[in-house]
């Protein structure tokens, strides 16, 4: 996953609450078998409409999403992660998300933005008057040409991650010595486990 | 000097943790992994452009289930048909062939043990209570209703615990949702989920585990229990617990991944320790009165929209946040709803009976319960019965459930998740309405443009009988 430490430049005034993962990628996009080329399929039923907010022309290529409470609720699908991957957003800023999706995001080099509401108001002028907003990983903070300037917060391990484009599996393999005492440990205290998955 | 009491979310997170992170996140280990053909072939492709094996391969176990049609699986000679869609085509063939190559034990699609994730996890004994269990899918939630801490993850956990074994997790808080009372005739788990998930809210659970606590939890059967912990994650909830006991026990012995023996004994002898200790702290507590709850239907295109049968349509106004009153006006101009129509004047022209939420043989033989003798409403234009598994549709069968289904109207498939998501061709037609025993009503979820109507498998029923929403308990 490419390190992400400042997204800059127009952001999309979303906004909408309790976006589930079917509106950000519908079911029949989940039947592919790579990450790529999904950003076709993002927000489908939304841009069936003329006139949507994604496919404005001022919005191509803006590599921020604002949205409203609850984001990314629904199905656990990684696939809402690499839809707006491939859609060129590479944050996103919301009151909150679901637990699931903001772990896909980061995952996948996607920064997942908690600010309150009335900065989520906020922003959302700043973006439909065209204006950009700019997002420092490294300071926590998100910046306009307005003198506005909102701090986030974020888990330190992931602020790591993102900072340095980490693959976590490597990360935990690092553990592997402790992972195999475990293991010994669990199967000494409960042989139970084990036994039933001899096949 | 007595250990602290603790909850029995504590109890088995605490007996999962590989290592502590600086930050509070916890390496937690892994016991139990469900992969299907969607949200895996990413996770394999990853494994192999990085070189790295499966750590436990014995541990996971791999079923299809999202996208195969649900139409015969083999022809008249026993030989597979084909997959028309090449995409559903190609997810199943990239499942059978990771599965094998990186040793994961394979259940195959024309299989008798062949079924949803959610259900063949517990019918194989594969699901334990006090284990830790993953699947990337969200209603992983559901093998909570054996005592297990079990939750959905992303492809990328997925991958990660294909490696690894283990998830690098924040400890959620824990919630109680205490229910008083006995739930009353005609009202089922699935209605009392649906009244809870409308009482908390579709995000009121985010960031914390469920443990449902109360005498009707521990009157339900596991199926029920399976049920009411499989929509955890509809009130936003990582995961959903009910404490195990003698059900569950008897439920899980014998079953063929289950412990044998000593290890049957020595497994029972800790499931008994896994309860919440009184004077445990949650940091939540709800609690619902089972008995003022009436079958129970979703009107809008969030599991949060509820209503009793009995109830109308609501009007965006009757919601005090007005974010909720724009969402509910946008809810109803898809569902083509009129505010103050009676639920029960809602027609219905499809019934799908199925998904991982009603699809185990308790749900069919409640929805066959109310069908026997009965046929459905003529304006029902498509109703079909998608059993859980092959072994439940076998049971169905050595019942006669399935003649009672055919000679209603219904049409009675193979096993999967089918008109739940609709990604194989099980769709309802745009601008339709569905009753549905499925989990969410979410825009497009049964297809295009499709309206749901969550419901309990005998509501199901009642409302093809009806040919519209109809209270099951006034059925005559
Ligand atoms: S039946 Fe529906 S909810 Fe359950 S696993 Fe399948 S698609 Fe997911």
């Amino acid at each position: 996953m490419d390190a992400i430490s400042r997204v800059a430049g127009r952001a999309i005034p979303f906004g909408a609450k309790n976006v589930d993962t079917d509106i950000i990628i519908p079911a029949k996009w989940l039947k592919t078998i790579t990450r790529e080329g999904l950003g076709e399929g993002a927000f489908e039923t939304i841009r069936a409409e003329p006139g949507n907010i994604f496919d404005a022309p001022e919005n191509a290529g803006a590599p921020i999403l604002i949205a409203g409470d609850n984001f990314g609720c629904g199905s656990s699908r990684e696939h809402a992660a690499w839809a707006l991957l491939d859609l060129g957003i590479r944050a996103v800023i919301a009151p909150s998300y679901s637990d699931i999706f903001s772990g896909n995001a980061v995952k996948n080099g996607i920064l997942p933005i908690v600010l309150a509401q009335e900065a989520i108001d906020r922003l959302m002028d700043v973006a439909q008057a065209g204006e950009p907003v700019d997002i420092d990983l490294d300071t926590q903070t998100v910046t306009t040409p307005f003198q506005d300037r909102f701090t986030f917060e974020i888990d330190p391990f992931r602020k790591h991650c993102l900072l340095n484009g980490l693959d976590e599996v490597a990360l935990t393999l690092d553990s592997q010595e402790n992972i195999g005492n475990f293991e010994t440990r669990r199967a000494a205290a409960h042989g139970w486990l084990t036994t039933g998955t001899q096949v | 000097m007595a250990s602290k009491p603790r909850t029995l979310y504590a109890k088995i997170w605490d007996d999962h943790v590989v290592e502590t992170r600086d930050d509070g996140t916890a390496l937690i280990y892994i016991d139990r992994h469900l992969v299907h053909e969607v949200t895996s072939p990413q996770a394999f492709e990853g494994l192999r452009a990085a070189g790295r094996g499966v750590r436990r391969p014995e541990l996971t176990l791999a079923v299809p289930d999202h996208n195969l049609p649900t139409t015969a699986r083999l022809d008249a000679n026993g030989v597979r048909l084909p997959i028309a869609d090449p995409q559903s085509a190609a997810q199943l063939e990239a499942l059978e062939r990771n599965a094998p190559e990186f040793g994961i034990r394979y259940i195959d699609a024309s299989a008798a043990e062949q079924g949803i994730v959610h259900v063949v996890g517990p019918e194989q004994g594969f699901s334990l209570p006090g284990t830790t269990i993953v699947c990337g899918d969200s209603h992983t939630a559901c093998h909570g209703g054996l005592g297990a801490l079990a939750f959905g993850i992303g492809t990328s956990e997925v991958e990660h615990v294909l490696a690894t074994q283990t998830l690098l997790l924040q400890r959620s808080k824990a919630m109680e949702v205490r229910v008083t009372g006995a739930l009353g005739p005609g009202v089922t788990a699935k209605d009392l989920i649906l009244h809870i998930i409308g009482e908390i809210g579709a995000a009121g659970g985010t960031g914390y585990v469920i443990e449902y606590r109360g005498d009707v939890f521990e009157a339900m059967s596991v199926e029920q229990r399976l049920t009411v912990c499989n929509m955890s994650i509809e009130a936003g909830a990582r995961a959903g617990l009910i404490a195990p006991d003698e059900t569950v026990f008897r439920y899980l012995k014998g079953r063929p991944m289950a412990p044998k023996g000593a290890d049957w004994l020595a497994a029972v002898t800790y499931w008994k320790t896994l309860h919440t200790d009184d004077g445990a702290q949650f940091d939540k507590s709800v609690v619902i009165d089972a008995s003022a709850i009436a079958p129970t239907v979703t009107w809008g295109t969030s599991p949060e929209d509820v209503v009793p049968i009995s109830g109308a349509v609501p009007s965006p106004e009757s919601f005090a946040d007005p974010s909720k009153q724009a969402a509910a006006a946008k809810s109803l101009e898809y569902m083509g709803l009129t505010p103050g129509t009676p639920m029960t004047q809602v027609p219905i022209e499809n019934i799908f009976i199925g998904s991982c939420t009603n699809s185990r043989i308790e749900d069919l033989r409640a929805a066959a319960n109310v069908l026997k003798g009965r046929t459905k409403a003529a304006n029902i234009r498509w109703a079909i019965v998608v059993p859980g598994s092959g072994l439940v549709k076998m049971q169905a069968e050595e019942e006669g459930l399935d003649r009672i289904f055919t000679d209603a109207g219904f049409e009675w498939r193979e096993p999967g998740c089918s008109a739940c998501l609709g990604m194989n061709p099980d769709k309802v037609p745009a601008g339709e309405r569905c009753a549905s025993t499925s989990n969410r009503n979410f825009v497009g979820r049964q297809g295009p443009g499709a309206r749901t109507h969550l419901v309990s498998p005998a509501m199901a029923a009642a409302a093809a009988v009806a040919g519209r929403l109809a209270d099951v308990r006034e059925l005559d």
